[in-house]
């Protein structure tokens, strides 16, 4: 135990050591071990996505007929797929697209379904009533039917599997948020601002909402690793990210069951990777809510 | 109590009127249709559009909406689902001969989930941030993060390459054969049973470390009372009640959710069934389906509900 701090000097050293950032880490890691593995592994697969055109070490989209389904060795280190593709590199651009679909199917769910759920905790009665029907409605479908059907009334590709996997998450976000937004309702703050005259649209958005991040951040980073894992999914079925984008689920799909004897490493890494990923942002998740969830804290 | 059980029941129409209107509406905004998908899909670009419009009015296409969705309404008043557009034959049957699978496997798959969830949850929060708790994190966070599509396809490689066996691809029916019954469903109930678990596992954790926190948990050990007793009589009774609503959720999503994992064994369930709806633009089939499952849905939660009561009679029904 250090002696209490005496002058005014040593109380300011003491709340800035000077290797601030790395003292941060270091705390971070030693009280949460699981988390920091999470977002090692989230900044891993950022680094590989942001930098996919430089380490990767084959063209992604290039065939190469003379290395078909070869084993992994010192020229390919995973392998190649049926069409000669290197296995390394495809799983180095599906990151890319993992994180662009993951990323923005979060942000569109956990955006909408904010904005729904306060404004249905603000509003009250008869709009909440209506809205909380409706949220039901999108409840009785299975996550993955939901996003099945937007795919099917949308199509395939990119752009519509981030629609349809948001699609999902917007009914889920917004009920949690507007128990959250209910007694946020209440504080005495929101009817000084009514009393100010401001109008709704300024109290949800610059007085409610912030006042709910919370509850938003953590289903937002809850969400992620759902989303990769659905995406995958969807590609899988053959119903979301198209030939010949590198994407994870793909990559498992078709040629990868039909070689699983002859090439099982094409089976192999793609899960690894999905699997990986989403353990990431789950390890990350889950620390984010014991951190910003008092109820949960430990000691 | 039976007044609650009504208000309740009375609640479920609407929430299923909006899935039907729902699901009606979308599939129809979409172009292309069960017609096109037929002749387009089969490469005849040149199928006269007098052909297609002929079948378009054997089908009811031609109508005017209102009208296709009062006569879906009314036959759904009399339990009759319609016939599939696709293959024509009644979609009561189709579903009838995939639906003991599709509830089979689900009852498998919870079953697993369950026995492993509930006591993995006790052991990791009764050992908060030690290594048991951590081993029970590491494997349930690693349940939701494997896709079951590949755990199935990892299973199957396995057994390939160790013991040169694949389970039967053919279903057969439990009171056939049980034995080549389970030999082939218990794998797909595995690969789907472990994420299943992992959900469970986890709600047991934080809801038992809540508990553990109580005051009455303290006096309990304070007057020197069996660890296992205070577990098992004092904390998990009060725990319980969440695990259960994420299990039954989980239970009631499985019955249509196992899309991904039948595609992988190769079992022709409700899922698949779906899939191929989709992929046929086969209204009636996929407005069946859905309904079905969100029925299956809403009564599996409606159940839950009551069996709160039971289960903790403290909670009264307004």
């Amino acid at each position: 135990m250090a002696a209490a701090p005496q002058t005014i000097e040593e109380l300011t050293h003491a709340a800035e050591p000077r290797a601030g950032w790395l003292y941060a880490i270091a705390k971070f890691v030693r009280q949460r071990p699981l988390g920091a593995v999470g977002a090692a592994i989230i900044l891993l697969t950022s680094v590989l996505a942001l930098t996919a055109g430089w380490i990767a070490p084959y063209d992604p989209l290039a065939n190469d007929y003379g290395a078909m389904l070869s084993a992994p060795s010192a020229a390919h280190w995973l392998g190649t797929d049926a069409f000669g593709r290197d296995v390394l590199t495809r799983i180095i651009y599906g990151s890319r697209t993992a994180l662009t679909v993951g990323l923005g199917a979060s942000l569109i769910g956990a955006t909408l379904g904010s904005l729904i759920g306060v404004t249905s905790a603000y509003f009250g009665g008869r709009v909440d009533l209506i809205v909380q029907r409706v949220m039901d409605v999108f409840f009785a479908f299975p996550v993955i039917i939901l996003a099945l059907a937007v795919v099917a009334i949308l199509g395939t590709g990119a752009g519509n599997v981030i629609l349809a996997i948001a699609t999902p998450m917007v009914p889920r976000c917004a009920r949690v948020v507007r128990s959250s937004a209910l007694s946020v309702r209440e504080m005495p703050y929101v009817d000084a601002a009514r009393a100010s005259g401001f109008g709704h649209g300024r109290i949800i958005l610059r007085h409610m909402l912030p006042n709910v991040m919370a509850p938003i951040l953590i289903m937002g980073t809850a969400f992620l690793g759902e989303a990769i894992l659905l995406e995958a999914s969807l590609s899988f079925l053959g119903l979301g990210v198209q030939e010949p984008t590198a994407a994870w689920g793909l990559m498992l799909r078709g040629a990868a069951v039909e070689f699983a004897e002859s090439a099982p490493w094409m089976a192999l890494f793609p899960g690894l990777a999905i699997s990986l990923a989403v353990f990431g942002f789950n390890l990350f998740g889950d620390s984010l809510r014991d951190a910003l969830d008092p109820r949960l804290r430990t000691q | 109590m039976a007044r609650y059980i009504l208000k309740r029941l009375l609640a479920v129409i609407p929430t299923l009127l909006g899935v039907a209107v729902l699901i009606f509406l979308l599939l129809r905004v979409v172009p292309g249709d069960v017609v096109e998908a037929r002749y387009l899909g089969q490469g005849s670009q040149y199928v006269s559009q007098d052909l297609m419009d002929i079948e378009r009015k054997k089908l009811g296409l031609d109508q005017p909406l209102w009208k296709q969705f009062t006569s879906w309404m009314g036959g759904l008043a009399r339990l009759d689902f319609g016939v599939s557009m696709w293959t024509g034959s009644p979609i009561t049957e189709e579903i009838k001969l995939r639906f003991t699978l599709s509830l089979q496997l689900a009852l498998m798959a919870s079953t697993i989930a369950t026995l492993l969830a509930i006591p993995l949850g006790i052991l990791a929060a009764f050992k908060q941030d030690t290594w048991v708790d951590y081993a029970v994190r590491v494997f349930s966070i690693a349940g939701l993060a494997m896709p079951s599509f590949w755990l199935g396809s990892l299973m199957i490689l396995a057994m390939l390459i160790v013991f040169k066996w694949v389970p039967p691809m053919v279903f057969t029916p439990l009171w056939v054969n049980p034995w080549d019954n389970l030999a082939q469903l218990i794998w797909p109930a595995l690969a789907v049973g472990y994420r299943y678990c992992a959900v469970g596992t986890r709600m047991m954790r934080s809801t038992m470390l809540e508990v553990l926190r109580e005051d009455y948990i303290r006096t309990a050990r304070a007057k020197g009372l069996w660890t296992k007793l205070i577990l098992t009589r004092h904390a998990l009774k009060n725990a319980i009640l969440p695990v259960l609503t994420v299990i039954s959720t989980e239970f009631a999503f499985l019955l249509g959710g196992l899309v991904v994992t039948e595609q992988v064994f190769n079992l022709n369930g409700l899922g698949m069934l779906f899939v191929e709806g989709i992929s046929h633009r086969d209204y009636t089939m996929i407005q069946a389906l859905v309904l079905l499952v969100a029925t299956f849905f809403l009564t599996v939660n409606f159940v839950v509900d009551i069996a709160y009561g039971w289960i903790d009679p403290r909670i009264r029904y307004g």
